[in-house]
């Protein structure tokens, strides 16, 4: 299968509205979890990673009528807006449109709303997406829980190797809803600190919502540096629907194929950009499996202190993360871990700095026991 | 009292979906967990749900669950002790 | 490579069929619940579980069952569903719950991959998973998806096809993929054997 090169991508999120103001945030180590007012908590408060509505709608009214728009809409349109905008020879006859939520539009389920019920349906989101740039071909709606937004690269990759495209637009996106806030909080998963992955203190997930959008193509750009999706896999534990398996089993496989397709061994890997919810069993289960694949020495980190678990949208926004890590031989520290917390010694990643990095991992896990792995890799003047 | 632990096994039949248990298939003082009834950890949240819905306790402890829930016996007497409804 | 249908399942209005054959119907409930209860009995399906999944998972669990009667199923089957619905109607359950006290066993079903988690736990199967939403049945999506996996992800068969269930209806056409069997794994198959039996069933 063919590589498929990473070329533009946008990042909305509540540390801003580009890449390149989001990699500004992160460098500082600002992080986009905030208190919030929520009555399903005892304190009456949650920390969460929540876009501002206003500074959101005014940059929507740049391209379009905010009241004509899901905030969810408006969050994926922007990203997918700004990828287009840099590209203005993209042929959108030619280009997939590969789109990742979880919930999508789930707040159209309060009675009282102005949109149309049937916005609910991924599909008809990913029918405004579609409309309001006028892709030609229907999109493809990936939805897998947590790891949608990475398997929609792996799903773009895939069908390009099926020769219907050459390149595609993946776009992920997913809200911090009514909804989703009830249920994880009725599993006792969200934590009452802002999240901290990997860290012994760590007590459950903080949510945060966000949108990212990547133009990907089979065809190697003219620059000099570039990076590629080189491995993919996905495996499900066959354990449990909420809980991870204890043993790492569907994380194992899919890190092992990934790297048998992308050609490299573990430990021609420069970094690993974990999944690292926060939660007691997740942070675990991923030490347990890179110690089961000797990759324990590998620098690694969490981005999900400076987001939250974005849903439908970590995976790709973390991969985009992953992305400029490798380009710019950038590491991020991984926010709020304080003390080690997992029963296998991990190289977590304490301090912003440069460091020279090659091949990069991704790794995700989501409800339905489902996993997956992406191996990057940085070309530099064609080597 | 012995009304009180039928009334639980009733519930936790219903609100578990053991459907294929009946109030006779379980002992008072059978774990519920480990092998038991094949209780898992969502089990486990629901019971906590239980509580609050039928008997008005908030369990402000999670953690509380294990051990509470080790049996119909120790679930009933907790209820006993704390029940609001 | 040329891959088979080596079997392929539907179930609907009250009807299962294996291979194009009715095996099972009922008129006692057009209620899915009731409907997929009975299936569960007459199958002889012995798994406690299913009581708890909701009825996306419950279909998904009786259409494998099904499917995987006659053949050795390989832990590396990977499994390529979609819908139109997602996971709709147990949302909804969700929403309801959300004026009162939130449960954690409705909440856990509300995502269209749990189905994929449940047949995995099931028959063991630690391989690909994919979950599309697409207004209808895509064959050439399931097509092209199932077959760059059978030839680039080492995956020896692959269970595809659609599940949906919206309101009281359901639909569900899953194939099972492999090199053995007699029909041709191509989009014209898929999309005739959906069809055709959409068609017959109303009879």
């Amino acid at each position: 299968m063919k590589d498929l090169y990473l070329l533009d991508d946008v990042i909305i999120s509540p540390l801003g509205f580009s890449t390149e103001e989001n990699l500004a945030s992160v460098r500082k180590g600002i992080s986009g979890l905030e208190l919030h007012k929520n009555h399903r908590f005892s304190n009456g408060e949650f920390y969460a990673g929540i876009i501002d509505n206003t500074l959101l709608q005014q940059a929507f009214l740049k391209i379009g009528n905010p009241d004509k728009f899901t905030k969810l809409e408006q969050m994926m349109l922007l990203a997918v807006h700004k990828v287009i905008a840099t590209n203005p020879g993209l042929d959108l006859n030619e280009t997939a449109l590969i789109l990742s939520s979880t919930k999508g539009n789930i707040d159209l389920l309060e009675e009282k709303t102005s949109f149309p019920k049937n916005r609910v349906f991924l599909t008809e989101l990913a029918k405004v997406i579609q409309d309001f740039f006028g892709f030609k071909n229907e999109p493809i709606v990936v939805s897998n829980a947590c790891v949608s937004g990475g398997l929609a690269l792996a799903v773009a990759k895939r069908f390009i190797a099926a020769g219907n495209y050459e390149q595609a637009i993946v776009v992920g996106g997913d809200l911090v809803s009514d909804f989703v806030v009830s249920g994880f909080n009725s599993f006792q998963a969200i934590s009452a600190t802002p999240c901290a992955p990997f860290s012994k203190d760590r007590s459950g997930i903080s949510l945060g919502e966000a949108a990212a959008a990547i133009l990907v193509s089979s065809r190697k750009p003219k620059n000099s540096q570039v990076v590629s999706l080189i491995g993919e896999a996905t495996a499900n534990d066959a354990n449990h629907i909420s809980g991870p398996s204890r043993t790492g089993e569907g994380l194992v496989i899919s890190i092992e194929k990934a790297l048998r397709k992308s050609g490299i061994s573990g430990n021609e890997l420069s970094y690993i950009s974990a999944h690292g919810t926060g939660t007691m069993y997740n942070d675990e289960m991923e030490a347990v499996a890179l110690s089961r694949l000797n990759l324990t020495s590998i620098l690694v980190n969490s981005f999900k202190g400076y987001y939250g678990h974005t849903l439908g949208a970590s995976a790709l926004l973390e991969s985009i993360l992953t992305k400029h890590s490798l380009l710019k031989n950038e590491l991020f520290i991984s926010l709020n871990f304080r003390e080690a917390g997992v029963s296998i010694p991990l190289n977590i990643i304490t301090e912003t700095r440069k460091e020279t990095l090659r091949y990069a991992l991704k790794t995700a896990s989501g409800f339905g026991g489902c996993n997956l792995a992406l191996v990057f890799k940085k070309e530099e003047n064609g080597v | 009292m012995s009304d009180l632990r039928t009334e639980l096994k009733q519930s936790i039949i219903e609100q578990l979906n053991l459907e294929e248990l009946e109030v006779n298939d379980i002992a008072n003082d059978e774990p519920l967990f480990g092998n038991g009834l094949g209780l898992d950890s969502i089990d486990a949240l629901e019971l906590i749900v239980l509580l609050e819905k039928e008997y008005g306790i908030k369990l402000d402890d999670p953690q509380k669950g294990k051990e509470i829930f080790v049996s119909i016996d120790k679930m009933a007497e907790y209820i006993e002790a704390h029940r609001t409804t | 490579m040329e891959y088979k249908i080596t079997g392929f399942v539907h179930i609907r209005d009250q009807h299962i069929f294996l291979d194009g054959r009715e095996i099972f119907s009922s008129n006692v409930s057009k209620d899915p619940g009731d409907f997929l209860k009975q299936a569960y009995s007459e199958l002889q399906i012995s798994y406690p579980k299913f009581h708890k999944m909701d009825v996306l998972c419950k279909l998904g669990i009786v259409g494998t069952e099904v499917l995987f009667r006659n053949h050795q199923i390989s832990p590396d089957t990977a499994l390529v569903f979609s819908n139109a619905s997602s996971s709709l109607e147990t949302d909804k359950d969700h929403r309801k719950e959300m004026n009162g006290i939130v449960s954690p066993s409705i909440f856990v079903y509300t995502l269209p991959n749990i189905v994929l988690g449940e047949i995995s736990i099931k028959h063991k199967l630690q391989s690909e998973n994919v979950f599309f939403v697409s207004e209808k049945f895509n064959a050439a999506l399931i097509k092209d998806y199932t077959t760059v996996l059978l030839e680039n992800s080492n995956v020896p068969a692959v269970v595809c096809g659609w599940i949906e269930w919206k309101n009281a209806e359901y639909d569900v056409f899953l194939c099972l993929v492999s090199p053995e069997g007699k029909i041709n794994f191509n989009r014209e198959n898929l999309e005739e054997l959906y069809y055709f039996q959409n068609e017959r069933s109303a009879n």
